[in-house]
């Protein structure tokens, strides 16, 4: 595969730009691989990444339903940051977030991270003493992030009205190192190495049963024929719990509705991200001007894909209490997508009741800052058949002990 | 906007009106139970995509719980009983049959 650089693009620009080649390819699934994973998402395409770049097992097919990267990869806010207050979920995060960092250079694509921020603002006097607490946890963690006070965040964020009515901000968590980046590119970009490793992208494919075979090796049933495979990989967030039972284990799991939305752009005014969590209301601003919001998720089980009206509205009437300059914004798309909770409010990467299947789940709501983290402790599980230090602590076992790693506490919210 | 008839007070209630309380007719463990056991009963659900039997309370109303049967994919609602029963009552699954065959 060709290399993406400056000269290349000169090159192709001097060629009207019909020389560049597809940047995966799409093969017809083989009988046999070493590994499957099912689920072409970001958290999918980056254990598939891993596995062959820290591994070296590149004899893995990727199996996708719909089209790469169309989940929920495709349907979030694309906010990145590691301000956890367990440290399980401060390691794999902040892991996480470092990676993010090279990751451009890393797969050779521009996957347009930016560190611009990420705020979030405290809203109650409970708010700003969890978020302080937050922070001292942090900076024993090695986290960079910082209590800062009301004028500081008017500093950071010129259009935001700190004198709210009803919740003024009474301060904010503060890591300078948090941000946003490209969610389809991340997408693309990885998928772009795995093909590149010689591994099978295979979208429109969807699993239809899973059996076992008495050597251990799976017998995978898809609407493209049958797969055999070493070790299978579930990494399909809102539908874990349909996978799961065709493997004929149950998850601690319920799927439910979250949705965003994206405004008409508009000219630079918001170069910070900015989470409000108690009126639940966050909000960024693209490159393209478009402000993306995102808001609460629908309490209910759900698997439409699309979400409750009344979360756009209370998302919408938070943020205008809050940003009023942008009360006369014409919202241009919403979407919907369908993210696993687990009752901790913490993920899941672990060995299942079945051996061999291994599962990568329970991200809920806050699954693209996590991707190339959580692709690095799959893959680690995988290979070696045993949890790292990073996924140990995610085991489905801790629902069994009692041994939750509880951010739903930390938070306060779903996030 | 999700609608469901409270069947005890009769009001056709706006899910603002609503809380919704997960999976219904779990079986409840006692003290004596294992770890397997509890973990079934807290965590563990079916999170099926179709047809779900769940818990809802009509807490800006009546304030009584009650259960409801829909589905997670349409997000259509085949009907809703009062809690007292371990099962859906023989009219809520014969609609739920009418409906899908």
């Amino acid at each position: 595969m060709k290399k993406y650089s400056l000269l290349s693009l000169v090159r192709q620009s001097l060629n009207y730009h019909t020389g560049w080649e597809r940047a995966w390819k799409s093969p017809e699934p083989k009988e046999n691989y070493d590994v499957v994973i099912v689920g072409a998402g970001g958290h999918g395409l980056a254990t598939a990444y891993y596995l062959g770049k820290n591994h070296g097992i590149k004899n893995v097919a990727i199996l996708e339903k719909g089209w790469l990267g169309g989940g929920n990869t495709g349907r979030n806010t694309t906010i990145i940051r590691s301000n956890y207050l367990q440290d399980a979920s401060a390691a794999i995060y902040e892991k996480s977030r470092s990676l993010y960092e090279i990751l451009s250079q890393d797969l050779n694509y521009n996957i347009m991270f930016s560190p611009r921020g990420v705020m979030m603002l405290a809203q109650t006097h409970h708010e700003a003493r969890g978020y302080q607490r937050i922070n001292s946890a942090n900076i024993i963690q090695g986290i960079k992030t910082e209590y800062i006070t009301p004028e500081r965040v008017k500093e950071l964020c010129k259009i935001i009205n700190i004198d709210c009515p009803r919740y003024p901000i009474l301060g904010a968590l503060w890591q300078p190192r948090g941000g946003t980046a490209r969610h389809d590119a991340v997408a693309w970009g990885y998928a772009r190495a795995c093909s590149e490793m010689g591994m099978h992208i295979i979208q429109k494919c969807e699993v239809t049963g899973i059996s076992q075979q008495n050597n251990g090796s799976l017998d995978i049933q898809t609407s493209r024929g049958s797969i055999r495979c070493n070790k299978l990989g579930m990494v399909v967030a809102g539908h874990s719990g349909v996978l799961a039972a065709q493997a004929g284990f149950r998850l601690p799991i319920e799927s439910v509705a979250l949705q965003a939305l994206v405004s008409e752009p508009v000219k630079p005014c918001l170069d910070v991200v900015v989470m409000a969590n108690t009126v639940h209301g966050y909000i960024s601003q693209s490159d393209k001007g478009e402000m993306v919001i995102g808001g609460g998720a629908d309490q209910y089980n759900n698997y439409s894909q699309r979400g409750s009206f009344i979360h756009i509205e209370n998302t919408v009437r938070a943020l205008v209490e809050m940003f009023p300059i942008i009360s006369r914004l014409k919202m241009l798309r919403q979407w919907g997508g369908i993210v696993d909770m687990t009752g901790d409010r913490s993920p899941i990467i672990s060995k299942t009741p079945v051996q061999n299947i291994f599962i990568n789940c329970g991200w809920g709501t806050g699954g693209f800052k996590s991707i190339p983290g959580s692709g690095w402790a799959m893959a680690e599980l995988m290979a070696k058949g045993e949890p790292g230090v990073l996924a140990e602590p995610f085991s489905l076992e801790r629902f069994k002990e009692g041994r939750f790693i509880d951010e739903s506490v930390a938070a306060g919210v779903a996030h | 906007m999700l609608k469901l008839l409270c069947p005890y007070c009769g009001v056709e209630a706006d899910e603002t009106e609503l809380v919704s309380g997960g999976e219904a007719h779990l079986k409840r463990e006692g003290p004596e139970s294992s770890d397997e056991e509890f973990e079934e009963y807290l965590f563990l659900r079916d999170n099926p995509k179709g047809i779900i039997f769940e818990r809802w309370r009509h807490a800006m109303g009546c304030g009584k719980w009650f259960h409801v049967a829909r589905c997670t994919e349409t997000m259509e609602v085949f009907g809703t009983y009062p809690a007292q029963t371990y099962k859906p009552p023989t009219k809520v699954l014969q609609e739920i049959k009418a409906r899908r065959h």
